[in-house]
């Protein structure tokens, strides 16, 4: 079998193309999921009370339901309760969604891992709840999550792969029309792959480079 | 006896429980400024709970604490501004793994205090000089020494200006050539007036630096005395069995 690198060639615009709108979606969703995350996490230390209860409800109900699903209910389901949101919009809340809970849990292992004597220093040298999360708690609890955190954007990457099912042009929905087209699936479906990789590989990379330096600064007490 | 000074601390029939069972019981102390008060007792006795409870890291069920005359107990109280006339040292140091020296001193200072970094600086490096640590203030915790951690957590705490301070055993995680260069700079301290209530097993120490012993048995004050009087002739069966243990 040989490969069809004219065909290649000609798909190539399209696939890069679809690259861009992929990490794009994926960075979007992915800044938002973390910044959810963070939120819940700190509502469930401080033990909010009302909100501790909502997040949780969240949580369960993001971990425990398909991306697909979702993309579903905000693409075709808000319709019908009068609200039309862009395929682009739906995907990145979708993401954002699905990635909120898990990064939320990430953070809350991290922030569970600073121990109780570190705490009560920062409480006696008069650091408020909200100082001695920003100065104390966060940056320590930051180095410990960080490899869960990395896990995850590479997981919530991968997710933005059934994008397509809500008529978004990524990488997967390109593949998918090609195949239809022209019939190239072992040329289409490898390039899939190296765009995957592409975007990937580095990031796993930087995230491995990411987790080392930190550890280095700041562990041991 | 520096006890024609003022009252700084006053203990009224303090109570602490944890559920039903009684930690310390009608404990009643007054630290005059200036006094150094060194708390004894057998391990579990509750000698650390009273320092915690001091500064508002526990809770207390009954009797009050006042601090220059006001109550601690007080619904309004304001701990945030409490604790930083209460300096406290902890037995295991607990200096921030991510901070430099220089920065785990500042943090306090800086962001609670909100007093400018130049003059906060200038007062830290005067204070690592005495600990003779100057020249570690930009290290990380873990480039030091348990006995370094253990002075630069007491200029953490001093740097704040308290009107007291608070040490926890503060040496019993310590190698033990390092116990003495943490005891001089406390010893230091003593010289110099300030007012203070340790709670340490190191006995020799206790009778150089103390003014007043408290002796803790089972969660009750069982003597209180000067040192020497304490060491030479406990009043109590309870104490004079507990010197024993130290007497080898």
């Amino acid at each position: 079998m040989s490969m069809n690198w004219e065909f290649i060639m000609s798909a190539l615009p399209l696939y890069e193309k679809a690259a861009w709108l992929t990490l794009k979606l994926a960075f979007l969703g992915i800044l938002a999921s973390l910044g959810i995350g963070l939120l819940c996490s700190i509502v469930l230390y401080q033990r909010t009370k009302g909100l501790e209860r909502l997040v949780r409800v969240y949580i369960e109900l993001s971990r425990n339901t398909p991306l697909l699903i979702q993309l579903f209910f905000l693409y075709y389901g808000l319709t019908k309760l009068g609200i039309t949101l862009s395929e682009q919009t739906c995907a990145i809340i979708g993401l954002a969604f699905l990635g909120g809970s898990y990064m939320a849990e990430a953070f809350r292992g991290g922030i569970e891992s600073v121990s109780k004597s570190q705490i009560e220093s920062g409480i006696s040298i008069g650091l408020s709840k909200l100082q001695l999360v920003r100065y104390v708690i966060l940056p320590q609890a930051f180095a410990v999550t960080l490899p869960s955190l990395g896990a995850n954007c590479i997981f919530l990457l991968k997710e933005t792969s059934i994008f397509g099912a809500i008529a978004i042009a990524d990488l997967m929905h390109v593949t998918q029309d090609l195949i239809g087209m022209y019939y190239q699936t072992f040329e289409t479906l490898f390039m899939l792959v190296v765009a995957y990789l592409i975007i990937l590989l580095p990031l796993s990379l930087f995230l491995t480079w990411l987790e080392r330096k930190v550890r280095y600064a700041e562990f041991g007490n | 006896m520096k006890g024609n000074n003022k009252v700084l601390l006053e203990i009224v029939g303090l109570r602490k429980t944890y559920g039903a069972r009684p930690v310390l019981d009608d404990i009643n102390l007054s630290i005059h400024k200036g006094e150094v008060v060194v708390v004894l007792g057998s391990s579990g006795c509750g000698k650390s709970t009273l320092l915690r409870c001091l500064n508002g890291l526990e809770s207390i069920q009954g009797g009050d604490i006042k601090l220059s005359g006001k109550s601690l107990t007080d619904k309004n109280v304001n701990w945030q501004e409490v604790r930083q006339q209460i300096g406290m040292v902890f037995q295991n140091y607990d200096l921030f793994p991510h901070m430099t020296v220089m920065e785990n001193i500042l943090l306090g200072p800086s962001k609670v205090q909100k007093r400018a970094e130049k003059e906060v600086m200038e007062q830290a490096s005067q204070l690592l000089d005495r600990v003779g640590l100057l020249n570690r203030k930009d290290d990380y915790p873990r480039q030091l020494s348990g006995g370094q951690k253990q002075r630069i957590a007491i200029v953490r705490a001093l740097c704040m200006n308290p009107e007291i301070m608070l040490f926890d055993e503060v040496t019993a995680a310590l190698d033990p050539e390092m116990v003495r260069e943490v005891l001089d700079v406390i010893l230091g301290l003593a010289k110099q007036g300030m007012t203070m209530v340790i709670v340490t097993h190191e006995m020799g120490f206790a009778k150089a630096v103390a003014d007043c012993i408290v002796f803790i048995d089972a969660g009750k004050i069982c003597e209180i005395a000067e040192p020497d009087e304490f060491f030479s002739n406990p009043k109590t069966e309870r104490a004079r069995q507990f010197l024993n243990i130290f007497q080898y």
